[in-house]
Protein backbone atom coordinates (compact mmCIF):
# COMPACT_ATOMS: atom_id res chain seq x y z
CA UNK A 1 0.00 0.00 0.00
CA UNK A 2 1.52 3.22 -1.09
CA UNK A 3 2.25 6.07 1.21
CA UNK A 4 -0.30 8.37 -0.28
CA UNK A 5 0.33 12.08 -0.43
CA UNK A 6 -2.07 13.81 1.91
CA UNK A 7 -3.82 16.29 -0.32
CA UNK A 8 -6.25 17.79 2.12
CA UNK A 9 -6.50 17.62 5.88
CA UNK A 10 -10.13 16.53 5.79
CA UNK A 11 -10.28 14.12 2.84
CA UNK A 12 -13.55 13.92 1.03
CA UNK A 13 -15.18 10.77 -0.20
CA UNK A 14 -14.74 10.16 -3.89
CA UNK A 15 -17.64 8.20 -5.37
CA UNK A 16 -15.55 6.64 -8.14
CA UNK A 17 -12.93 5.43 -5.69
CA UNK A 18 -15.60 4.09 -3.35
CA UNK A 19 -17.39 2.22 -6.15
CA UNK A 20 -14.16 0.54 -7.22
CA UNK A 21 -13.18 -0.37 -3.66
CA UNK A 22 -16.59 -1.97 -3.02
CA UNK A 23 -16.00 -4.20 -6.03
CA UNK A 24 -12.35 -4.82 -5.14
CA UNK A 25 -13.30 -5.94 -1.62
CA UNK A 26 -15.76 -8.47 -3.02
CA UNK A 27 -13.12 -9.67 -5.50
CA UNK A 28 -10.58 -10.29 -2.75
CA UNK A 29 -13.10 -12.11 -0.56
CA UNK A 30 -13.80 -14.42 -3.51
CA UNK A 31 -10.12 -15.35 -3.56
CA UNK A 32 -10.49 -17.39 -0.37
CA UNK A 33 -13.06 -19.89 -1.70
CA UNK A 34 -11.00 -19.87 -4.93
CA UNK A 35 -7.98 -20.84 -2.86
CA UNK A 36 -10.13 -23.56 -1.28
CA UNK A 37 -10.83 -24.94 -4.75
CA UNK A 38 -7.16 -24.69 -5.73
CA UNK A 39 -6.02 -26.49 -2.58
CA UNK A 40 -8.85 -29.06 -2.70
CA UNK A 41 -7.76 -30.15 -6.16
CA UNK A 42 -4.19 -30.63 -4.98
CA UNK A 43 -5.02 -33.06 -2.15
CA UNK A 44 -6.32 -36.63 -2.24
CA UNK A 45 -10.06 -37.09 -2.76
CA UNK A 46 -10.64 -38.24 0.82
CA UNK A 47 -9.48 -34.83 2.10
CA UNK A 48 -11.27 -32.59 -0.41
CA UNK A 49 -13.88 -31.12 1.90
CA UNK A 50 -11.59 -30.68 4.89
CA UNK A 51 -9.08 -28.79 2.76
CA UNK A 52 -11.78 -26.50 1.36
CA UNK A 53 -13.29 -26.07 4.83
CA UNK A 54 -10.00 -24.77 6.22
CA UNK A 55 -10.38 -21.81 3.84
CA UNK A 56 -14.06 -21.34 4.69
CA UNK A 57 -13.12 -21.61 8.37
CA UNK A 58 -10.55 -18.85 7.91
CA UNK A 59 -13.30 -16.54 6.60
CA UNK A 60 -15.36 -17.22 9.70
CA UNK A 61 -12.63 -16.96 12.31
CA UNK A 62 -10.25 -14.38 10.85
CA UNK A 63 -13.17 -12.22 9.71
CA UNK A 64 -14.60 -12.00 13.21
CA UNK A 65 -11.25 -11.63 14.97
CA UNK A 66 -10.26 -8.88 12.52
CA UNK A 67 -13.37 -6.85 13.31
CA UNK A 68 -13.00 -7.38 17.06
CA UNK A 69 -9.29 -6.65 17.53
CA UNK A 70 -7.06 -7.36 14.54
CA UNK A 71 -7.96 -4.23 12.60
CA UNK A 72 -7.28 -2.00 15.58
CA UNK A 73 -3.86 -3.54 16.26
CA UNK A 74 -2.90 -3.18 12.62
CA UNK A 75 -4.30 0.22 11.74
CA UNK A 76 -4.84 2.34 14.86
CA UNK A 77 -2.10 4.92 15.37
CA UNK A 78 1.49 5.02 14.25
CA UNK A 79 3.16 3.03 17.02
CA UNK A 80 6.40 1.58 15.78
CA UNK A 81 5.75 -2.09 16.59
CA UNK A 82 2.00 -2.42 17.06
CA UNK A 83 -1.13 -0.31 16.68
CA UNK A 84 -3.50 0.79 19.40
CA UNK A 85 -6.82 -0.33 20.78
CA UNK A 86 -8.84 2.65 19.54
CA UNK A 87 -10.70 0.68 16.89
CA UNK A 88 -11.46 -2.40 19.00
CA UNK A 89 -14.88 -3.76 18.08
CA UNK A 90 -14.93 -1.29 15.16
CA UNK A 91 -15.26 1.63 17.58
CA UNK A 92 -14.87 4.89 15.63
CA UNK A 93 -14.71 3.07 12.30
CA UNK A 94 -17.29 5.11 10.41
CA UNK A 95 -17.99 6.62 7.02
CA UNK A 96 -15.42 9.37 7.57
CA UNK A 97 -12.36 8.49 5.46
CA UNK A 98 -9.03 7.56 6.99
CA UNK A 99 -6.35 10.15 6.54
CA UNK A 100 -4.95 9.93 3.03
CA UNK A 101 -7.86 7.97 1.57
CA UNK A 102 -11.04 8.99 -0.21
CA UNK A 103 -13.21 6.02 0.69
CA UNK A 104 -15.29 5.36 3.82
CA UNK A 105 -13.18 4.11 6.72
CA UNK A 106 -15.60 1.21 7.15
CA UNK A 107 -14.92 0.07 3.59
CA UNK A 108 -11.16 0.40 4.14
CA UNK A 109 -11.54 -1.90 7.14
CA UNK A 110 -13.52 -4.47 5.12
CA UNK A 111 -10.96 -4.44 2.29
CA UNK A 112 -8.17 -5.07 4.80
CA UNK A 113 -10.25 -7.82 6.45
CA UNK A 114 -10.29 -9.81 3.22
CA UNK A 115 -6.47 -9.67 3.21
CA UNK A 116 -6.22 -11.05 6.74
CA UNK A 117 -8.68 -13.83 5.82
CA UNK A 118 -6.87 -15.08 2.75
CA UNK A 119 -3.49 -14.91 4.44
CA UNK A 120 -4.68 -17.15 7.26
CA UNK A 121 -6.26 -19.49 4.70
CA UNK A 122 -2.97 -19.67 2.79
CA UNK A 123 -1.14 -21.12 5.79
CA UNK A 124 -3.52 -24.12 5.78
CA UNK A 125 -1.70 -25.36 2.68
CA UNK A 126 1.17 -26.49 4.89
CA UNK A 127 -0.92 -28.70 7.17
CA UNK A 128 -3.73 -30.14 5.02
CA UNK A 129 -4.60 -33.85 5.14
CA UNK A 130 -3.59 -34.21 8.80
CA UNK A 131 -4.26 -31.21 11.05
CA UNK A 132 -7.47 -31.43 13.11
CA UNK A 133 -10.13 -28.90 12.20
CA UNK A 134 -10.78 -27.50 15.69
CA UNK A 135 -7.15 -26.72 16.54
CA UNK A 136 -6.77 -25.20 13.07
CA UNK A 137 -9.56 -22.71 13.77
CA UNK A 138 -7.98 -21.77 17.10
CA UNK A 139 -4.66 -21.38 15.32
CA UNK A 140 -6.26 -19.01 12.77
CA UNK A 141 -7.72 -16.86 15.54
CA UNK A 142 -4.40 -16.49 17.38
CA UNK A 143 -2.22 -16.30 14.27
CA UNK A 144 -4.24 -13.52 12.64
CA UNK A 145 -3.60 -11.36 15.74
CA UNK A 146 -0.05 -12.38 16.66
CA UNK A 147 1.41 -12.55 13.16
CA UNK A 148 -0.82 -10.95 10.54
CA UNK A 149 -1.91 -7.83 12.45
CA UNK A 150 1.65 -7.12 13.53
CA UNK A 151 3.12 -7.47 10.03
CA UNK A 152 0.25 -5.47 8.54
CA UNK A 153 0.95 -2.70 11.03
CA UNK A 154 4.66 -2.69 10.19
CA UNK A 155 4.06 -2.42 6.44
CA UNK A 156 0.64 -0.77 5.99
CA UNK A 157 -0.44 0.74 9.29
CA UNK A 158 2.37 3.21 9.88
CA UNK A 159 4.71 0.87 11.75
CA UNK A 160 8.48 0.94 11.63
CA UNK A 161 8.97 -0.60 8.18
CA UNK A 162 6.58 1.81 6.45
CA UNK A 163 7.98 4.74 8.44
CA UNK A 164 11.50 3.72 7.48
CA UNK A 165 10.67 3.88 3.79
CA UNK A 166 10.09 0.23 2.90
CA UNK A 167 7.65 -0.02 0.00
CA UNK A 168 5.02 -2.76 -0.20
CA UNK A 169 2.12 -2.07 -2.51
CA UNK A 170 -0.34 -4.89 -1.82
CA UNK A 171 1.14 -7.12 0.83
CA UNK A 172 4.43 -8.78 -0.05
CA UNK A 173 5.33 -8.45 3.62
CA UNK A 174 2.26 -9.45 5.66
CA UNK A 175 0.42 -11.57 3.09
CA UNK A 176 3.03 -13.35 1.00
CA UNK A 177 6.14 -13.59 3.19
CA UNK A 178 3.92 -13.74 6.27
CA UNK A 179 2.03 -16.78 5.02
CA UNK A 180 4.96 -18.50 3.32
CA UNK A 181 7.35 -18.55 6.23
CA UNK A 182 4.57 -19.29 8.72
CA UNK A 183 3.65 -22.25 6.53
CA UNK A 184 7.18 -23.60 6.85
CA UNK A 185 6.99 -23.35 10.64
CA UNK A 186 3.54 -24.97 10.70
CA UNK A 187 4.72 -27.88 8.55
CA UNK A 188 7.68 -28.45 10.89
CA UNK A 189 5.60 -28.39 14.08
CA UNK A 190 2.62 -30.42 12.82
CA UNK A 191 4.91 -32.90 11.08
CA UNK A 192 4.72 -34.79 7.81
CA UNK A 193 1.74 -36.84 6.67
CA UNK A 194 2.17 -40.47 7.65
CA UNK A 195 2.55 -41.64 4.04
CA UNK A 196 4.82 -38.76 3.00
CA UNK A 197 7.95 -40.08 1.33
CA UNK A 198 6.53 -43.63 1.27
CA UNK A 199 3.66 -43.39 -1.18
CA UNK A 200 2.87 -41.20 -4.15
CA UNK A 201 0.45 -38.56 -2.82
CA UNK A 202 -1.09 -37.08 -5.95
CA UNK A 203 -3.47 -34.21 -6.70
CA UNK A 204 -6.92 -35.73 -7.17
CA UNK A 205 -8.45 -33.17 -9.53
CA UNK A 206 -6.30 -31.00 -11.78
CA UNK A 207 -9.37 -29.17 -13.08
CA UNK A 208 -10.13 -27.79 -9.61
CA UNK A 209 -6.53 -26.60 -9.45
CA UNK A 210 -6.78 -24.76 -12.77
CA UNK A 211 -10.20 -23.32 -12.03
CA UNK A 212 -9.05 -22.21 -8.57
CA UNK A 213 -5.96 -20.56 -10.05
CA UNK A 214 -8.08 -18.76 -12.63
CA UNK A 215 -10.47 -17.45 -10.01
CA UNK A 216 -7.55 -16.39 -7.82
CA UNK A 217 -6.04 -14.43 -10.70
CA UNK A 218 -9.42 -12.76 -11.33
CA UNK A 219 -9.68 -11.82 -7.65
CA UNK A 220 -6.08 -10.60 -7.64
CA UNK A 221 -7.10 -7.67 -9.85
CA UNK A 222 -9.07 -6.45 -6.84
CA UNK A 223 -6.25 -7.37 -4.48
CA UNK A 224 -3.55 -5.41 -6.31
CA UNK A 225 -5.76 -2.94 -8.16
CA UNK A 226 -7.54 -2.07 -4.92
CA UNK A 227 -4.38 -1.51 -2.92
CA UNK A 228 -4.10 2.07 -4.17
CA UNK A 229 -7.51 2.71 -2.51
CA UNK A 230 -8.51 4.75 -5.51
CA UNK A 231 -8.95 4.71 -9.26
CA UNK A 232 -5.75 6.72 -9.62
CA UNK A 233 -2.54 5.97 -11.47
CA UNK A 234 -0.98 3.57 -8.91
CA UNK A 235 -4.11 1.41 -8.99
CA UNK A 236 -4.19 1.34 -12.77
CA UNK A 237 -0.49 0.47 -12.90
CA UNK A 238 -0.89 -2.33 -10.37
CA UNK A 239 -3.99 -3.61 -12.16
CA UNK A 240 -2.24 -3.81 -15.52
CA UNK A 241 0.91 -5.31 -14.01
CA UNK A 242 -1.32 -8.02 -12.50
CA UNK A 243 -2.06 -9.04 -16.07
CA UNK A 244 1.48 -8.79 -17.43
CA UNK A 245 3.61 -10.35 -14.70
CA UNK A 246 1.76 -13.69 -14.38
CA UNK A 247 1.63 -14.00 -18.17
CA UNK A 248 5.44 -13.80 -18.26
CA UNK A 249 5.72 -16.22 -15.34
CA UNK A 250 3.53 -18.67 -17.24
CA UNK A 251 5.73 -18.53 -20.32
CA UNK A 252 8.93 -19.07 -18.36
CA UNK A 253 7.26 -21.87 -16.36
CA UNK A 254 6.32 -23.57 -19.65
CA UNK A 255 9.96 -23.41 -20.72
CA UNK A 256 11.21 -24.75 -17.39
CA UNK A 257 8.69 -27.60 -17.57
CA UNK A 258 9.83 -28.37 -21.11
CA UNK A 259 13.47 -28.47 -20.11
CA UNK A 260 12.83 -30.59 -17.05
CA UNK A 261 10.23 -33.06 -18.29
CA UNK A 262 9.78 -32.38 -22.03
CA UNK A 263 6.12 -31.54 -21.40
CA UNK A 264 4.22 -28.46 -20.31
CA UNK A 265 2.10 -29.42 -17.30
CA UNK A 266 -1.32 -28.08 -16.32
CA UNK A 267 -0.73 -28.09 -12.59
CA UNK A 268 2.57 -26.36 -13.28
CA UNK A 269 0.67 -23.68 -15.19
CA UNK A 270 -1.78 -23.19 -12.33
CA UNK A 271 1.17 -22.83 -9.97
CA UNK A 272 2.80 -20.30 -12.29
CA UNK A 273 -0.33 -18.12 -12.24
CA UNK A 274 -0.15 -17.96 -8.44
CA UNK A 275 3.60 -17.31 -8.43
CA UNK A 276 3.24 -14.51 -10.99
CA UNK A 277 0.44 -12.83 -9.06
CA UNK A 278 2.48 -13.05 -5.85
CA UNK A 279 5.59 -11.63 -7.53
CA UNK A 280 3.76 -8.49 -8.61
CA UNK A 281 1.83 -8.07 -5.34
CA UNK A 282 4.45 -5.99 -3.49
CA UNK A 283 5.74 -4.24 -6.59
CA UNK A 284 2.52 -3.63 -8.54
CA UNK A 285 2.21 0.14 -8.19
CA UNK A 286 5.95 0.89 -8.07
CA UNK A 287 7.55 -0.53 -11.22
CA UNK A 288 6.98 0.08 -14.91
CA UNK A 289 5.03 -2.48 -16.99
CA UNK A 290 8.27 -3.42 -18.74
CA UNK A 291 10.08 -4.22 -15.50
CA UNK A 292 6.94 -5.99 -14.23
CA UNK A 293 7.29 -8.38 -17.17
CA UNK A 294 10.95 -8.93 -16.34
CA UNK A 295 9.96 -9.61 -12.73
CA UNK A 296 7.48 -12.26 -13.87
CA UNK A 297 10.12 -13.99 -15.97
CA UNK A 298 13.06 -13.79 -13.55
CA UNK A 299 11.01 -14.40 -10.42
CA UNK A 300 9.78 -17.73 -11.77
CA UNK A 301 13.27 -19.22 -11.41
CA UNK A 302 13.75 -19.33 -7.60
CA UNK A 303 10.14 -20.43 -7.06
CA UNK A 304 10.39 -23.22 -9.63
CA UNK A 305 13.66 -24.40 -8.10
CA UNK A 306 12.11 -24.44 -4.63
CA UNK A 307 9.08 -26.43 -5.81
CA UNK A 308 11.32 -29.02 -7.43
CA UNK A 309 13.67 -29.25 -4.47
CA UNK A 310 11.25 -29.21 -1.51
CA UNK A 311 9.62 -32.66 -2.06
CA UNK A 312 13.08 -34.24 -1.91
CA UNK A 313 13.39 -33.10 1.69
CA UNK A 314 11.71 -34.50 4.78
CA UNK A 315 9.69 -31.29 5.16
CA UNK A 316 6.08 -31.97 4.16
CA UNK A 317 5.13 -28.36 3.49
CA UNK A 318 2.35 -29.96 1.54
CA UNK A 319 1.09 -27.41 -0.98
CA UNK A 320 4.33 -25.39 -1.28
CA UNK A 321 3.12 -22.18 0.30
CA UNK A 322 6.73 -21.27 1.03
CA UNK A 323 7.78 -21.53 -2.62
CA UNK A 324 4.70 -19.94 -4.20
CA UNK A 325 4.19 -17.18 -1.62
CA UNK A 326 7.23 -16.85 0.66
CA UNK A 327 9.94 -16.99 -1.99
CA UNK A 328 7.89 -15.10 -4.60
CA UNK A 329 6.98 -12.38 -2.07
CA UNK A 330 10.63 -12.13 -1.02
CA UNK A 331 11.67 -11.74 -4.67
CA UNK A 332 9.02 -9.10 -5.35
CA UNK A 333 9.96 -7.05 -2.29
CA UNK A 334 13.64 -7.02 -3.30
CA UNK A 335 12.76 -6.23 -6.93
CA UNK A 336 11.20 -2.94 -5.79
CA UNK A 337 14.56 -1.95 -4.36
CA UNK A 338 16.19 -2.58 -7.72
CA UNK A 339 13.70 -1.31 -10.29
CA UNK A 340 11.22 1.04 -8.60
CA UNK A 341 10.83 4.09 -10.81
CA UNK A 342 9.90 7.56 -9.59
CA UNK A 343 8.61 8.39 -13.04
CA UNK A 344 5.98 5.67 -12.69
CA UNK A 345 5.17 5.75 -8.97
CA UNK A 346 5.88 9.32 -7.90
CA UNK A 347 7.40 8.08 -4.62
CA UNK A 348 10.88 6.62 -4.98
CA UNK A 349 13.48 5.21 -7.34
CA UNK A 350 15.28 1.90 -6.94
CA UNK A 351 18.97 1.04 -7.26
CA UNK A 352 18.95 0.95 -11.08
CA UNK A 353 17.53 4.46 -11.17
CA UNK A 354 20.15 5.77 -8.78
CA UNK A 355 18.65 5.26 -5.33
CA UNK A 356 20.63 2.54 -3.57
CA UNK A 357 19.10 3.20 -0.17
CA UNK A 358 15.72 1.89 -1.35
CA UNK A 359 17.28 -1.54 -1.82
CA UNK A 360 18.49 -1.37 1.77
CA UNK A 361 14.98 -0.59 3.01
CA UNK A 362 13.56 -3.50 1.00
CA UNK A 363 16.28 -5.92 2.12
CA UNK A 364 15.57 -5.07 5.77
CA UNK A 365 11.92 -6.10 5.35
CA UNK A 366 12.95 -9.20 3.40
CA UNK A 367 15.11 -10.30 6.32
CA UNK A 368 12.99 -9.35 9.31
CA UNK A 369 9.59 -10.53 8.05
CA UNK A 370 10.53 -14.19 7.45
CA UNK A 371 12.21 -14.39 10.85
CA UNK A 372 9.24 -12.88 12.69
CA UNK A 373 6.63 -14.98 10.85
CA UNK A 374 8.59 -18.20 11.31
CA UNK A 375 9.47 -17.73 14.97
CA UNK A 376 6.02 -16.55 16.09
CA UNK A 377 4.17 -19.30 14.22
CA UNK A 378 6.57 -21.96 15.48
CA UNK A 379 6.16 -20.79 19.07
CA UNK A 380 2.38 -20.44 18.77
CA UNK A 381 1.88 -23.99 17.47
CA UNK A 382 4.33 -25.45 20.01
CA UNK A 383 2.37 -23.81 22.83
CA UNK A 384 -0.94 -24.96 21.35
CA UNK A 385 0.52 -28.46 21.14
CA UNK A 386 0.95 -28.49 24.91
CA UNK A 387 -2.81 -28.19 25.37
CA UNK A 388 -4.23 -30.17 22.49
CA UNK A 389 -3.25 -32.63 19.81
CA UNK A 390 -2.73 -30.69 16.60
CA UNK A 391 -3.03 -33.61 14.24
CA UNK A 392 -5.37 -36.51 13.62
CA UNK A 393 -4.46 -40.08 14.62
CA UNK A 394 -2.82 -42.34 12.05
CA UNK A 395 -6.09 -44.24 11.69
CA UNK A 396 -8.11 -41.08 11.07
CA UNK A 397 -5.51 -39.81 8.63
CA UNK A 398 -5.75 -43.08 6.71
CA UNK A 399 -9.55 -42.99 6.57
CA UNK A 400 -9.49 -39.36 5.43
CA UNK A 401 -10.29 -36.06 7.07
CA UNK A 402 -13.63 -35.57 5.28
CA UNK A 403 -15.35 -38.50 6.96
CA UNK A 404 -13.50 -38.16 10.27
CA UNK A 405 -13.70 -34.38 10.80
CA UNK A 406 -16.91 -33.49 8.97
CA UNK A 407 -18.96 -36.69 8.59
CA UNK A 408 -19.33 -36.06 4.87
CA UNK A 409 -17.70 -37.18 1.65
CA UNK A 410 -16.89 -35.01 -1.36
CA UNK A 411 -18.04 -37.69 -3.75
CA UNK A 412 -20.71 -39.81 -2.00
CA UNK A 413 -22.13 -42.54 -4.20
CA UNK A 414 -25.25 -42.91 -2.09
CA UNK A 415 -25.00 -46.68 -2.55
CA UNK A 416 -25.56 -48.51 0.67
CA UNK A 417 -26.68 -45.33 2.46
CA UNK A 418 -29.72 -45.93 4.67
CA UNK A 419 -31.95 -42.94 5.43
CA UNK A 420 -32.28 -42.22 9.14
CA UNK A 421 -35.54 -40.57 10.29
CA UNK A 422 -36.02 -39.22 13.80
CA UNK A 423 -39.08 -40.66 15.57
CA UNK A 424 -41.36 -38.76 17.94
CA UNK A 425 -38.87 -38.98 20.82
CA UNK A 426 -36.08 -37.65 18.66
CA UNK A 427 -34.49 -41.09 18.60
CA UNK A 428 -32.85 -42.11 15.36
CA UNK A 429 -34.92 -44.53 13.36
CA UNK A 430 -34.03 -46.36 10.17
CA UNK A 431 -36.55 -45.72 7.42
CA UNK A 432 -38.71 -48.62 6.27
CA UNK A 433 -37.32 -49.52 2.85
CA UNK A 434 -40.85 -50.07 1.47
CA UNK B 1 -3.01 -73.68 -7.54
CA UNK B 2 -5.29 -71.50 -5.52
CA UNK B 3 -7.14 -68.22 -5.95
CA UNK B 4 -6.63 -66.08 -2.87
CA UNK B 5 -9.27 -63.37 -2.45
CA UNK B 6 -8.67 -60.71 0.15
CA UNK B 7 -11.22 -58.02 1.00
CA UNK B 8 -9.54 -55.22 2.97
CA UNK B 9 -9.92 -51.60 4.04
CA UNK B 10 -9.15 -49.24 1.14
CA UNK B 11 -6.87 -47.17 3.35
CA UNK B 12 -4.76 -50.32 3.97
CA UNK B 13 -4.58 -51.33 0.32
CA UNK B 14 -1.18 -49.74 -0.19
CA UNK B 15 0.19 -51.52 2.88
CA UNK B 16 -1.08 -54.82 1.46
CA UNK B 17 0.57 -54.13 -1.89
CA UNK B 18 3.84 -53.41 -0.11
CA UNK B 19 3.58 -56.61 1.93
CA UNK B 20 2.78 -58.69 -1.17
CA UNK B 21 5.74 -57.14 -2.96
CA UNK B 22 8.04 -58.01 -0.07
CA UNK B 23 6.68 -61.59 -0.02
CA UNK B 24 7.53 -61.78 -3.74
CA UNK B 25 3.94 -62.48 -4.66
CA UNK B 26 3.49 -61.04 -8.13
CA UNK B 27 0.39 -60.97 -10.28
CA UNK B 28 -2.36 -59.15 -8.43
CA UNK B 29 -5.74 -57.77 -9.43
CA UNK B 30 -7.35 -55.09 -7.34
CA UNK B 31 -10.89 -53.72 -7.49
CA UNK B 32 -13.09 -51.43 -5.47
CA UNK B 33 -16.08 -53.12 -3.92
CA UNK B 34 -18.68 -52.24 -1.34
CA UNK B 35 -19.63 -54.55 1.43
CA UNK B 36 -20.78 -55.05 4.96
CA UNK B 37 -19.05 -57.24 7.47
CA UNK B 38 -20.79 -56.49 10.77
CA UNK B 39 -18.92 -53.30 11.65
CA UNK B 40 -20.68 -50.29 13.17
CA UNK B 41 -22.43 -48.10 10.63
CA UNK B 42 -20.92 -44.71 9.92
CA UNK B 43 -23.31 -41.76 10.07
CA UNK B 44 -23.13 -38.88 7.59
CA UNK B 45 -25.24 -35.74 7.46
CA UNK B 46 -26.02 -33.64 4.38
CA UNK B 47 -28.13 -30.60 5.31
CA UNK B 48 -31.25 -32.13 6.89
CA UNK B 49 -30.60 -35.63 5.64
CA UNK B 50 -28.88 -38.08 7.95
CA UNK B 51 -27.80 -41.42 6.56
CA UNK B 52 -26.17 -44.55 7.91
CA UNK B 53 -23.59 -45.86 5.52
CA UNK B 54 -24.54 -49.53 5.49
CA UNK B 55 -22.07 -50.53 2.81
CA UNK B 56 -18.46 -49.61 3.41
CA UNK B 57 -15.93 -49.13 0.63
CA UNK B 58 -13.53 -52.06 0.50
CA UNK B 59 -10.70 -53.11 -1.74
CA UNK B 60 -10.71 -56.64 -3.16
CA UNK B 61 -7.48 -58.37 -4.06
CA UNK B 62 -7.47 -61.42 -6.34
CA UNK B 63 -4.22 -63.34 -6.40
CA UNK B 64 -3.76 -66.60 -8.33
CA UNK B 65 -0.77 -68.49 -6.87
CA UNK B 66 0.92 -71.85 -6.93
CA UNK B 67 0.53 -73.87 -3.72
CA UNK B 68 3.80 -72.83 -2.08
CA UNK B 69 2.79 -69.15 -2.36
CA UNK B 70 -0.63 -69.54 -0.72
CA UNK B 71 0.63 -69.04 2.83
CA UNK B 72 2.94 -66.11 2.00
CA UNK B 73 0.03 -64.39 0.21
CA UNK B 74 -2.26 -64.91 3.20
CA UNK B 75 0.41 -63.66 5.60
CA UNK B 76 1.00 -60.58 3.50
CA UNK B 77 -2.71 -59.77 3.35
CA UNK B 78 -3.02 -60.15 7.13
CA UNK B 79 0.11 -58.12 7.88
CA UNK B 80 -0.82 -55.32 5.53
CA UNK B 81 -4.52 -55.08 6.30
CA UNK B 82 -4.81 -55.65 10.06
CA UNK B 83 -5.69 -52.72 12.35
CA UNK B 84 -7.36 -54.76 15.10
CA UNK B 85 -10.68 -52.97 14.69
CA UNK B 86 -13.89 -54.53 13.39
CA UNK B 87 -13.97 -54.17 9.60
CA UNK B 88 -10.45 -55.31 8.73
CA UNK B 89 -11.87 -57.71 6.14
CA UNK B 90 -11.71 -61.38 5.11
CA UNK B 91 -9.55 -63.74 3.10
CA UNK B 92 -11.01 -66.57 1.02
CA UNK B 93 -8.93 -69.30 -0.61
CA UNK B 94 -10.51 -71.18 -3.50
CA UNK B 95 -9.10 -74.11 -5.51
CA UNK B 96 -8.23 -73.02 -9.02
CA UNK B 97 -9.14 -75.42 -11.79
CA UNK B 98 -7.23 -73.88 -14.65
CA UNK B 99 -5.17 -70.83 -15.53
CA UNK B 100 -4.00 -69.70 -18.97
CA UNK B 101 -1.52 -67.00 -19.88
CA UNK B 102 -3.12 -65.37 -22.90
CA UNK B 103 0.08 -64.13 -24.52
CA UNK B 104 1.80 -67.53 -24.75
CA UNK B 105 -0.97 -70.04 -24.21
CA UNK B 106 0.94 -71.46 -21.21
CA UNK B 107 -1.45 -73.01 -18.75
CA UNK B 108 -1.71 -73.81 -15.06
CA UNK B 109 1.52 -73.71 -13.01
CA UNK B 110 3.47 -71.94 -15.74
CA UNK B 111 0.70 -69.40 -16.18
CA UNK B 112 0.73 -68.25 -12.55
CA UNK B 113 4.53 -68.15 -12.33
CA UNK B 114 5.81 -64.64 -12.95
CA UNK B 115 7.83 -64.10 -16.09
CA UNK B 116 11.50 -64.25 -15.10
CA UNK B 117 13.10 -61.30 -16.76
Amino acid sequence: MSILPIAAAAAEIDTGDTAWMLVATALVLMMTPALGLFYAGLVRSKNTLNTFMMCIGAIAVAGVVWALIGYSLAFDGTGSLIGGLGYVGLNDVTFIPREGTTIPHLLFMAFQATFCIITAALVSGAVVERMRFGPFLIFVALWSVLVYSVLAHWSFGGGWLAAGGTLDFAGGIPVEMGSGFSALAAALVVGARKDYGRQALLPHNALYVLLGAGLLWFGWFGFNGGSGFSTGDPSVLAFVNTLLTPACTLLVWFLLDLIRGRKVTAIGAATAIIVGCVLITPAGGFISPGWAMVLGAVGALPCYAMIVWRPRTRVDETLDVLAAHGIAGFTGILFIGLFASLAWNGIADGLFFGNASQLGDQALAALVTPVYAFVMTYALLRVMGLFTSLRASQHDEAVGMDVVQHGEEAYPSGEGAILVLPDADGEALVADPR
Amino acid sequence: MKLVIGIVRPEKANDVLEALYRAEVRGVSMSRVQGHGGELDRVETYRGTTVKVGLEDKTRFEIAVSDEFVQPAIDALCDGARTGEVGDGKIFVIPLERAVRIRTGESDQAAVTPVAK
